[in-house]
């Protein structure tokens, strides 16, 4: 979180993304120079189902001001299921958010494919565009390290 | 701690011309653990890769950052100059500051920002990268192939000349598939029972090839190189090893009315049958539906001319286990139904027909023993229209979107064949496209044309009405002319687009192998690795991955044997040291794992822990077997101890990045 009266805001935002088809895709929006806003940091991860929710709320509590999290389209999961375990895990914490005190949009699950490039892009700008309307995220602290 | 080692690659300009890689090189050198960070030209060249092995050698590396291309690309390069170096592998992580960053941000200052965030996150990460070992599984010199039609064909006989054994496994109770059907194949019109017949029977007489005819797969369990089989004999109550194939109980059947399958419904055939005369295995087989000893316990005419005694009304489905090591997918295609498809009158008249069903009409082994009857009258018809695309590059629900490949041919023959045979007939071929892709195709088409006389009219039919004349009124229009067409056809034939196997979603979930939307099996790389399935040990052949004609399907049958063969000579495999393993001490033994893991590679076992107070208890703990987790994860997160890890992406390592990005 960088916030700069001179400066644009700019978010910091996570992307975890699944080895096999969403990582791919990152890079295939690459290979063909598909621009997207240079706050998104990528993480591999071997499938979507890797991703612990807590992993989301850590990168909250760390400061990161939206996550976003990548996986192959339903069905096409290389684990054949992983992805499934994903939408149903991460639609909880979804739910759950609110009452953390996260806007719902600072998060997203999407689905690509190693084949779409010009989608991880798409939802990248969206997403970034998306954070940046919400303005800094500065509402979860975690109180275990808080020093008195 | 860690002594790390950075190195930072300028890809020539491809990373240096939006990442300022000297700073990237000079940040992460004052980060925790870092003792030598360096850029050069080319990091995954040979000098490059000797920079990093002297470093290593040097500095006493424990873990090492390349700040480069996607892992995907050289991860591997990489992790072998590692390894050479005296490191383990496992020990290197990338930083993808190519794919992921210098090629889609212009702005150098937030690139080279990112970059250096990027490698922080790589640093955190091998702080926490613990060495790794990866396993060896042995090989199970056996190989299955799932469905016996030319391409499943193909491949057995392919991977038996190589010397190893394989088994099919065809549902019908005779090899030979699609191909049995088709009278003439294009482009060469050579009959396809006289190139397909003598690699049936070679199947049957390779020692190395057993055929489960009549038979599925009903479970798979395992991995590459070690998949256990479970095949289901389906009771055909008929002793295979008996029966001689010498006919007789097909003539003596009393049952005279159960429409015959192999010639799709168009003459009947009895209730015990042989589908047609060079089926292999040559065994009859009872149709239960139809049997009367099967149904109302009356009649066993054909246990009594039967001499062998091989009829056996008491015959159960079986179930055997086989071990493989390889498994080929070849379950084909079929036509699509056409009860959508009411335009075409496909449901009202006899003599709208499939294309399949004209190959039928027109086979010498066929219900009309080769002679073009209409299925109505028995009468010779004088018009007929080929309508193609039905079905095909269809782009409503009704329809598939694909294009089935082989119509624009085999109508062409069809239409080419009539015409030869019955001069006298007009032949008409609808078409959006004529699509001849292929060695000699289109000149196969073109002869059809210029040389039979064959009218191609471009435009699509809009109905089929039946007249009271017993005809066809086919209304159609010209796309050239600009004209609408009524023609008195006497004969319609619809090129029914193709679909995949209605067995083959089911076994791709026991395969776990990926299928697309149109359940066509996904190959592992549509250029590179055609014939893989992304399931490591499963290969695809034939129709099952996408459309295709005769020639493709062999050829592809001969990679797919080749991969296999690959796969069967290596005595055993690496196995992936990235796998789940569970923290024993924490492990509260609730079976969460088990149930997620879509590998089965999670067991329990009752342990002794010694306990604080020096007593000894039994407690109940998973375990997971490292050859067959695959590494998803899926059981770390469903843990609610937190006692499942993944190592390589353990749960430290992954904060340990979030961390170093949100910082």
């Amino acid at each position: 979180m960088q916030v700069n009266e001179n400066k644009e805001f700019e978010p910091v935002i996570v992307a975890f993304c699944c080895n096999w088809c969403s990582y791919a895709g990152a890079d295939l929006s690459g290979t063909n120079r598909l621009n997207y806003p240079a706050n998104v940091k990528i993480i591999r991860v071997p499938c979507s189902c890797r991703v612990n929710p807590l992993f989301i709320l850590r990168a909250f509590q760390r400061g990161a001001d939206g996550v976003i999290i990548c996986g192959c389209h339903p069905g096409d999961c290389h684990y054949t299921s992983g992805n499934y375990y994903a939408r149903r895990r991460i639609t909880m914490l979804f739910s759950m958010l609110d009452y953390l005190g996260i806007e719902r949009d600072r998060t997203r699950l999407e689905w690509v494919s190693a084949a779409e490039g010009a989608k991880f892009a798409k939802t990248m700008n969206e997403f970034v565009e998306a954070v940046k309307k919400l303005g800094p995220n500065r509402r979860l602290e975690d109180l275990r390290c808080k020093k008195q | 701690m860690q002594r790390i080692g950075v190195f930072v690659c300028h890809c020539g300009t491809n990373i240096a011309a939006t990442v300022d890689v000297v700073a990237v090189a000079e940040a992460l050198q004052h980060e925790p653990g870092v003792v030598i960070s360096k850029e050069y030209q080319y990091m995954c060249s040979e000098a490059g890769q000797e920079l990093v092995k002297e470093a290593i050698k040097e500095h006493k590396l424990t873990g090492v950052v390349i700040c480069s291309c996607s892992p995907r690309m050289h991860e591997n390069t990489f992790r072998k100059a590692a390894a050479a170096a005296g490191l383990n592998p496992y020990m290197v992580e990338i930083a993808n500051i190519r794919e992921q960053c210098s090629w889609i941000h212009k702005d150098k200052t937030s690139g080279t920002e990112k970059a250096i965030i990027l490698g922080r996150a790589a640093i955190a990460k091998v702080h926490l990268n613990a060495p790794l070992t990866a396993g060896q599984s042995p090989v199970i010199k056996r190989a299955l192939v799932i469905g016996g039609g030319i391409a499943g064909i193909q491949t057995a006989l392919d991977i038996a000349d190589a010397g190893f054994e394989v088994d099919i496994v065809e549902k019908e109770p005779t090899i030979g598939g699609k191909m049995t059907q088709i009278d003439k194949t294009f482009p060469t019109l050579d009959c396809a029972a006289c190139i397909l017949t003598p690699k049936m029977v070679e199947c049957a007489q390779n020692e190395k090839i057993r055929i489960h005819s009549y038979s599925e797969v009903s479970d798979v369990k395992g991995f590459v190189g070690n998949f256990n089989v479970t095949i289901k004999k389906k009771a055909r109550f008929v002793d295979e090893t008996k029966c001689t194939g010498c006919g007789l109980c097909t003539e003596k059947c009393p049952m005279k009315k159960v429409p015959d399958l192999f010639n799709l419904g168009m003459n009947n055939r009895r209730a015990i049958y042989i589908p047609f005369a060079q089926a292999v295995p040559k065994v009859a087989t009872i149709d239960a539906d139809y049997c009367n000893m099967l149904k109302n316990g009356k009649c066993g005419v054909c246990a009594k001319v039967c001499t062998a005694g091989a009829i056996d009304y008491k015959q159960q489905d079986q179930y055997i286990e086989e071990q493989y090591g390889a498994i080929v997918v070849a379950t084909g295609f079929n036509p699509i139904k056409l009860d959508k498809y009411d335009e075409f009158a496909y449901s009202q008249s006899k003599d709208v027909i499939t294309s399949l069903e004209f190959e039928r009409l027109t086979n010498a082994a066929g219900p009309t023993s080769g002679t073009l009857l209409r299925p109505s009258d028995g009468k010779h018809p004088h018009t007929i229209v080929f309508v193609q695309c039905v079905g095909s590059r269809c782009d409503d629900s009704k329809g598939k979107s694909y294009c089935s490949k082989i119509c624009c041919m085999y109508t062409a023959k069809h239409a080419m064949l009539t015409r030869e045979k019955y001069p006298d007939t007009d032949v008409y071929v609808f078409y959006i496209d004529v699509r001849t892709p292929g060695k000699n195709f289109d000149e196969f088409y073109r002869r059809a044309v210029e040389q039979y006389g064959v009218h191609y009219i471009k435009g699509m039919v809009g109905k089929v009405t039946p007249k009271a004349d017993g005809t066809l009124d086919v209304q159609a229009s010209d796309l050239i002319s600009n004209e609408q067409l009524h023609i008195d056809a006497d004969l319609v034939v619809l090129a029914a687009a193709i679909e995949p196997d209605k067995s083959a979603r089911p076994l791709a979930t026991k395969l776990t192998a990926s299928m697309d939307t149109n359940d066509f099996f996904t190959e592992a790389h549509a250029k590179l690795r055609p014939v893989e399935s992304p399931t490591a040990g499963i290969f695809l052949s034939g129709a099952c991955q996408g459309p295709k004609d005769i020639p493709e399907t062999v050829s592809q049958a001969g990679a797919a044997a080749a991969k296999v063969i690959g796969l069967l000579s290596k005595n055993s495999l690496t196995c992936n040291p990235c796998v789940a393993q569970s923290d024993e001490l924490m492990c509260n033994g609730c079976s969460a794992c088990e149930k997620v893991c879509p590998y089965g590679a999670i067991t329990y076992s009752e342990k002794e822990f010694r306990m604080p107070d020096r007593t000894t208890k039994l407690r109940r703990v998973a375990s997971v077997n490292p050859a067959v987790c695959q590494g998803c994860g899926a059981c770390t997160v469903t843990c609610p101890s937190g006692a499942m890890d993944l190592k390589g992406f353990s749960n430290r390592q992954i904060m340990a990045e979030v961390d170093a990005i949100c910082k």
